[in-house]
Formats: structure tokens, C-alpha cells, sequence
């Protein structure tokens, strides 16, 4: 049995990860949602290809962090969500399109593919601002003034370029060909958006709170803090330069970028989580004073430990089975 | 301009309504999928590949959208029931958090594997992919029922400051109500998928399909439909007895009781008051509901005016009961008249194939109108004798709540429109395809004569297994 200081840590820090794992995962697959071209029917196929085995899982991974908010800090969850009650149901509105236009497009009749690829399309970039948006809104502590609105607008790009920057690499990994090679291009684009929209967030970020500078520009913390921004920023000129290279030859490394970009998700989001640690609603609620009855949490822990490694586990296998370029999807 | 409380109840009641259409069908679908695959093991029989590939498309259009309506619970939880998780969330959170990690991940990324893998993994993993998603559907549904019944017959609990504390999770898990809820569930989803794929097929079979494969679906779908149809009854019957001990006055709303009586009638029909508390134009079978209900035709049956201020809204438990019931003796009559039609003729009458297409959906109509006698039936509670649905609602802006309430609805109700339009597109899509068995015979002598001359390991099922699946690729253009 752990105690109420120990299981609101442990819990934080489950909910951190599935927070990540989804920003990367759902993170990939709604970005190619947003590049889906709607005047190239095979390349639009193609790509929907790619994700059609891993995105409900990878929706999944939103269902648990926000169910780990519910549980383990309730009252953070209703606070959170009540502010940002809108845009939360714009979000889910989104996911709903994006997630039924996928198996629609296959299954309905031709004339209407078209309409489901709109709604896809659509319903990605939906889902992507929401989803910048609150983050935004919840970085800023809910702040309703204009340059509160302004940041949760810039954060809406940033994260809609990050997505659509994640979704290029991983069609850069898994594709061949003119569609490879437009991957590649567009990579090189969103990932200058993204940069800047990450930098400028987190240099906005720092001058809203005063107290996040502190922790950030005090000594010790300053040693370890640093290299995350520094290493971030180098991992985007390689990836860059890499990208550069794979243009002139497509065949060798195409899966680098996609990982050089799930490091920089992870330091980002690392550095976030640190920005904010022990707060679970900035500036307002903190994990302890949030966390919920040692007796549930305890018994919830306990299949977590064993089950959360599992799910890990099968997920690669997932990943294993359709490992490589992507092949003409097809019911079997 | 309504209020809060009452928006979020008909925005919670529409969110769930439209989500539990689509587990009621997936649940059951599933093990249907994995007896077609375990056949297609056995005998190798193209027709059941066949069957699997046509139903497993079905079951992904649905699940998806069992998917998408489900996460907009997990937020409303919090948005406009934010007292629910501060009084219960002790008790609720860990159940939802085991459902979310030993069922969603289970089914959500073996589901890819199931859909299109079966050509990148052995075919056995293939189909113990199938059983995984299978199993992972059925666990969803025990931890969310588990829940639901707690909220019904909440044990092993105390109360700390005012909030839920557990004490004893067997007690929670397995609360008095839930053996009968789960079993009662599960039934419902099968005999809604057997009147599915039964529907379909006789759709199928009408508009001219004569392959071997809707027949045959239609055939398993019967059977199921007329074992499970009867054994509901039986379970239903249980589970009315075990609300009776716990939730008297649910029972009361049901069979319309106002005054506590022995040897109460069974009401087929009567139009219930709340102003004068008493039925109009009752007709019933009298000492019918004493004798159900007690196993006694005097059998004394406590009264809603016993539990004044406490019992549920009379009319919509009465009606939706008798709506479920009804329903489901009239799918266990049909499936009883249409399997022994089908056993003696072996083919249906036109006209039981046309009542089979109108009541495709009907499992869906006696569902959820089972859900609304227990949902609405443990009202003024959200969670009985715990904690009311005044108390535990939100205070957010009405404006917000109607704006949200008006979206999903809107979404909704394209969604459903184009959920069945494109299941009928699909069987009619399905006619139009070849047979396959002519065809394969011919190239089955082909590969066996081939694999003889090369003296080859390769066994039957692979060979006709790829057969198909190149056949497939011929006839039916079907790419995602």
C-alpha cells in the first residue's frame, strides 16, 4: 500500500505518459489526416493505409490519460474540463468526424468518398486546434483576457504544425515513391512552422509565469534545465538535415526523422511536465491537493503494474506485424 | 429557457443512448466472427472466410463508432456530473480505469490485426486475434456493468467526509445486482446481433444473392436467435426478482402498483397517473404479477405509494418495460417460426425473409428500451440511496450545455442515417459479387494437382485460403 504523497506522484506521472504517448501517436495520425490531399485519390489512400491499423488504439491512449485525470484527481478533471467546456466538445466533435469518415470512406458508396475524405480532413484539423487550444488556455492558468485568447491561438498552430510535422515524417518512413518524396517536402515545411510555434510557445510561456521562470533560470535546476531546450533545438536542425539528404536518396534512414521527432515530443513534453510540476491545474490545484482516496488508487495500481507494460507490449507487436512500407490495405 | 440540470440529463441520456446502439452490437458480432473463423479452421470451407470477411467489415464500421461516442462520456463524467465523481469517483474511477485498461487497448489494437493482418500473421494468431478483441469487448462490458449495478446496489463501501470510500472490492465488483445485469446485457447484444446478421442475410436473400453465404448466416443467426431467445426470458425473469428485493419500488413503476397489494394483476396495457396516482383503462391478467414475481398468486407486491418522493417517474418505466417485453416475445416467436421453417423447408418464405429485413434493428428498439426501465427507474438517484442526480449536476452555463447538446445531436443523427445506409449499400454491394465456390473448385484441383507434383508441405487450408483471397481480389474491388 502506498500512501496519498506517493500514489498522486506515480499517478501524475502514468497520466504524463499517456498524455505523450498520445500526443506522438494520435499526434502522427492526425497530422497525415490534415495533409490528406483531396484531388489525389491514391495518394489519399495510400496514407489513410498507413494509420488504418493503429489509429483506434492510438485514440485510445486519450481515453486513459483523460480517465486517469477522472480518477485519480476528480476535481482537476471537472475544474479543467468546465473551463474548457467548448472547446473540449468541439475536440470530440472532430474526433467523432475523423473517426467514423475513416471507416466510411472504405465502405460507402464511391460517390461518396469524396464527402468522408472532406470530413476527415476536417475533422483532424478539428481536433488538432481544439486540442493546441486547450493546451493553451490551460498553460496560461484559463486566462480570458485578449493576449489569453492570442496564446491559445498561437498554441492551436504550433500544435496543429507539430501534428502535421509528426504525420510527414511517418509517411516519409512509410511510403515509397512521388508520395515519399512530397512527404519529405512537406516534413521540411511544417517542421520550420513547428520550431518556431514550440519556441515562441515556450519563450511566451516563460514571461506569462513568473514563478516557471524562476524554476527554469534558478541555479541548480538551471544545469539540468538547459540542455532540454538546447538538445531540442539541435534535434530539429538534424532532422532537417537529415530530410535534406533523404531527398536525394529516399532508400536509407527514411525512419530517423520520425523518431528524431517523437525525442522532441518527448523533451517538450518534459520540459512542460517540469514547468508546471507539482500543479495538476496551474497555479490553482496541486497533485496532492487533488489526488483521490489512497484505497482506490492503490487497487487501481495494481492491475496498472502489470497491465500498462502488457499494453506496451502488444502495441509493438501491433507495430512489428505491419512493420515497413505500407501495402494496399484490405479487409482479410 | 431549460435549465442545466435538465439539458446535461437529456444531453447525458442522448450521448448514451447513441453510444450503447453500436456495443450491443459489437459485443456479440464478435464471438459470431470468431465461430465463422473457428469453422474456417476446421473444414477449410471458403463460404466461412467469406461470411467473417463480409460481417468483420460490419463489426469495424460499428466499433469505430462505439469508439468515437464513448470517449465523449469520459469527459462528460466530469463536465456535467462533477458531484458524481466527488462523491463515488472512489469507487467509480478504478472501475473505469480497469475497463479502459484491460478491455480499450485489448480491442482497439487487436482489432487491427483482426481487420488487416490475416495476410502478415499465421493464421492462427489471426484468429486468436479474433477471440482477443472477442474477449476484450465482453470485459469492457463487465466492468462497465459492474459499475452501472453498483449504481443500482452499492456494497462494500463506507462513507468518510461525506464521500464513497471503498472497503471491499468483491463486494463492489460483484454487487448483488450485477450477475443478473451482465448476464441480461450480454443476452440482449447476442440475440440484437443474431436479428442482425439474420436481417441482413434475408436482405441479402431478396434481393436475388444466391451464394451459399447469406444462407448460411441466416441459418446460424436463427439458431442463436432461437436458443438465446427463450434463455433471455428466463434471465429477465431472475433479474426482475433481484430488483424486487432491492429496488421494490422499480418494480412498483413497472407493473404500474400504486397500492400495496397481494395477488396483483399483470397489466398488459393501462395508462398510469402521477396527478390521482392510479392506472386508466387497465387491462390485465389478474394474480399474473404476484405470481411472476413472487412465485405466488397472493403474493404481496409493495406499492409506489410506499415510497413517495422516492420512486422513479411512473409512465416512462411502465411503458419502456412493456415495450421490451413485448418486443422480445415477439423475436422469440419469430425465431422460433422462421428457424423451423427454415429446418423443414430448408428456405424461407419471402415474407419471413421481408418480416426478418424489418426487424434487423429490432434488438436495438428492445435494448434501450430495457436500459430506460433500469436507468430511469433508479431515479430521483443517480447512485441509489447515495447520492441524487440534482446533486451531483454541474453549474455550468446553460448557453453551453444546449450548444454542445445541439452538436451532438445534429452529429448523431448523420451518423445514424449513414450507418445503416451504408450497411444496406454493403449487402447490396455483397450480392452484386461472384460466387466463389464454381471457380474455386476448378483452381483448387489446379493447386492440388500442383502442390502433389511439387511434392509440396503446403496443406489445404493455406492453399485455399490464398485462393480466395485472390479470388476476392478479382471480384470485389473493395480497397480501404
Amino acid at each position: 500500500m502506498f500512501d496519498k504523497e506517493t500514489l498522486a506522484v506515480i499517478f501524475v506521472g502514468l497520466m504524463g505518459l499517456s498524455v505523450l504517448m498520445y500526443a506522438i501517436l494520435d499526434g502522427y495520425d492526425l497530422g497525415v489526416g490534415m495533409l490528406l490531399p483531396l484531388d489525389n485519390q491514391q495518394h489519399a489512400d495510400i496514407m489513410v493505409a498507413s494509420i488504418g491499423p493503429f489509429w483506434d488504439a492510438n485514440e485510445t491512449w486519450l481515453v486513459l490519460a483523460i480517465g486517469l485525470l477522472l480518477i485519480a484527481f476528480p476535481a482537476a478533471h471537472s475544474l479543467t474540463l468546465k473551463a474548457l467546456y467548448l472547446p473540449a466538445t468541439f475536440m470530440l466533435i472532430g474526433l467523432i468526424l475523423r473517426g467514423v469518415a475513416f471507416d466510411f470512406r472504405a465502405k460507402a458508396s464511391f460517390g461518396h468518398r469524396p464527402t468522408w475524405d472532406k470530413l476527415f480532413k476536417l475533422g483532424s484539423l478539428f481536433a488538432a486546434l481544439t486540442q493546441g487550444y486547450m493546451l493553451g488556455m490551460y498553460v496560461n492558468g484559463f486566462d480570458t483576457s485578449l493576449s489569453g485568447y492570442l496564446f491559445a491561438m498561437l498554441s492551436a498552430i504550433g500544435v496543429s504544425c507539430a501534428y502535421c510535422f509528426i504525420g510527414a515524417t511517418w509517411l516519409v518512413m512509410k511510403t515509397e515513391g512521388e508520395l515519399q518524396l512530397k512527404s519529405i517536402k512537406t516534413a521540411k515545411r511544417t517542421l520550420v512552422i513547428a520550431f518556431i510555434g514550440i519556441a515562441t510557445v515556450s519563450a511566451t510561456n516563460l514571461l506569462f509565469n513568473p514563478d516557471i521562470y524562476a524554476k527554469w533560470f534558478t541555479f541548480p535546476n538551471i544545469l539540468f534545465l538547459m540542455p532540454i531546450p538546447i538538445v531540442c533545438g539541435a534535434l530539429f536542425a538534424l532532422a532537417f538535415m537529415l530530410l535534406k539528404r533523404l531527398q536525394k536518396n529516399p532508400h536509407t534512414g527514411a525512419g530517423f526523422p520520425f523518431l528524431l521527432c517523437i525525442l522532441i515530443f518527448t523533451l517538450s513534453f518534459a520540459g512542460l511536465g517540469f514547468s508546471f510540476f507539482p500543479y495538476i491545474v496551474p497555479n490553482q490545484l496541486t497533485i496532492w491537493q487533488a489526488v483521490a482516496a489512497p484505497e482506490a488508487l492503490n487497487f487501481l495500481l495494481y492491475g496498472a503494474i502489470v497491465v500498462v507494460p502488457t499494453i506496451l507490449m502488444y502495441t509493438a507487436y501491433s507495430y512489428r506485424v505491419f512493420w515497413g512500407k505500407v501495402q494496399e490495405l484490405r479487409y482479410y | 429557457m431549460l435549465d442545466t440540470l435538465l439539458l446535461s440529463r437529456i444531453q447525458f441520456a442522448t450521448n448514451i443512448s447513441f453510444h450503447i446502439l453500436f456495443p450491443t452490437i459489437t459485443i456479440a458480432l464478435c464471438w459470431f466472427l470468431l465461430f465463422f473463423k473457428i469453422r474456417f479452421d476446421q473444414t477449410a470451407d471458403p463460404i466461412w472466410m467469406r461470411a467473417y470477411r463480409f460481417w468483420v467489415k460490419i463489426f469495424a464500421l460499428t466499433f469505430a463508432l462505439g469508439v468515437v461516442s464513448g470517449i465523449t462520456m469520459s469527459f462528460q463524467f466530469g463536465t456535467n456530473w462533477p458531484g458524481f465523481m466527488e462523491k463515488v469517483g472512489n469507487v467509480a474511477g478504478p472501475l473505469l480505469g480497469y475497463e479502459v485498461l484491460t478491455a480499450f487497448f485489448l480491442e482497439a489494437t487487436f482489432l487491427g490485426i483482426m481487420l488487416f493482418g490475416s495476410q502478415r500473421v499465421p493464421q492462427k494468431v489471426h484468429t486468436l486475434a479474433t477471440a482477443i478483441v472477442a474477449l476484450g469487448t465482453t470485459m469492457s462490458a463487465f466492468w462497465i456493468l459492474s459499475l452501472n449495478s453498483w449504481m443500482h446496489t452499492p456494497t462494500g463501501f463506507e462513507m468518510r467526509d461525506g464521500v464513497v470510500i471503498p472497503t471491499d472490492w468483491l463486494a463492489i465488483i460483484f454487487n448483488p445486482s450485477f450477475p443478473y445485469r451482465f448476464f441480461h446485457v450480454l443476452l440482449a447484444s447476442a440475440i440484437t446481433a443474431s436479428f442482425l446478421i439474420a436481417g441482413i442475410s434475408a436482405y441479402r436473400l431478396l434481393h436475388g444473392d444466391n451464394k451459399r453465404a447469406p444462407k448460411m448466416t441466416l441459418k446460424v443467426a436463427l439458431t442463436a436467435a432461437m436458443i438465446l431467445t427463450p434463455v433471455q426470458a428466463f434471465v429477465g425473469d431472475l433479474h426482475g426478482l433481484n430488483t424486487l428485493e432491492h429496488q421494490p419500488q422499480k418494480i412498483a413503476a413497472m407493473e404500474g402498483v400504486w397500492e400495496t397489494e397481494k395477488g396483483a394483476p399483470l397489466l398488459l396495457f393501462a395508462i398510469p397517473d402521477e396527478e390521482t396516482r392510479s392506472n386508466h383503462f387497465e387491462i390485465g391478467i389478474p394474480n399474473m404479477a404476484s405470481l411472476i414475481l413472487t412465485h405466488d398468486a397472493d403474493g404481496e407486491i409493495k406499492g409506489l405509494n410506499e415510497f413517495v418522493g422516492k420512486h422513479p417517474p411512473v409512465k416512462p418505466v411502465f411503458y419502456s418495460f412493456r415495450v421490451m417485453v413485448g418486443l422480445g416475445m415477439l423475436l422469440l416467436l419469430v425465431a422460433w417460426v422462421t428457424r423451423l421453417t427454415l429446418y423443414k423447408n430448408n428456405e424461407l418464405p419471402n415474407w419471413m425473409l421481408k418480416v426478418l429485413v424489418t426487424l434487423s434493428f429490432s434488438g436495438w428498439v428492445a435494448t434501450l428500451a430495457g436500459w430506460y426501465v433500469t436507468e430511469i427507474g433508479r431515479q430521483p438517484y443517480i447512485v441509489s440511496g447515495v447520492l441524487t442526480v440534482k446533486e451531483a449536476a454541474t453549474d455550468i452555463a446553460p448557453e453551453n450545455v444546449a450548444i454542445s447538446l445541439a452538436l451532438y445531436v445534429i452529429v448523431y443523427l448523420g451518423l445514424l442515417y449513414a450507418y445503416l445506409h451504408t450497411i444496406f449499400v454493403m449487402a447490396r454491394r455483397a450480392v452484386e459479387i461472384e460466387e466463389i465456390s464454381d471457380q474455386l473448385n476448378e483452381q483448387e484441383q489446379e493447386n492440388e494437382e500442383k502442390s502433389i507434383l511439387l511434392n509440396s508441405a503446403v496443406t489445404k487450408s493455406t492453399v485455399t485460403n490464398s485462393l480466395d483471397t485472390n479470388l476476392d481480389k478479382k471480384v470485389e474491388n473493395d480497397h480501404v
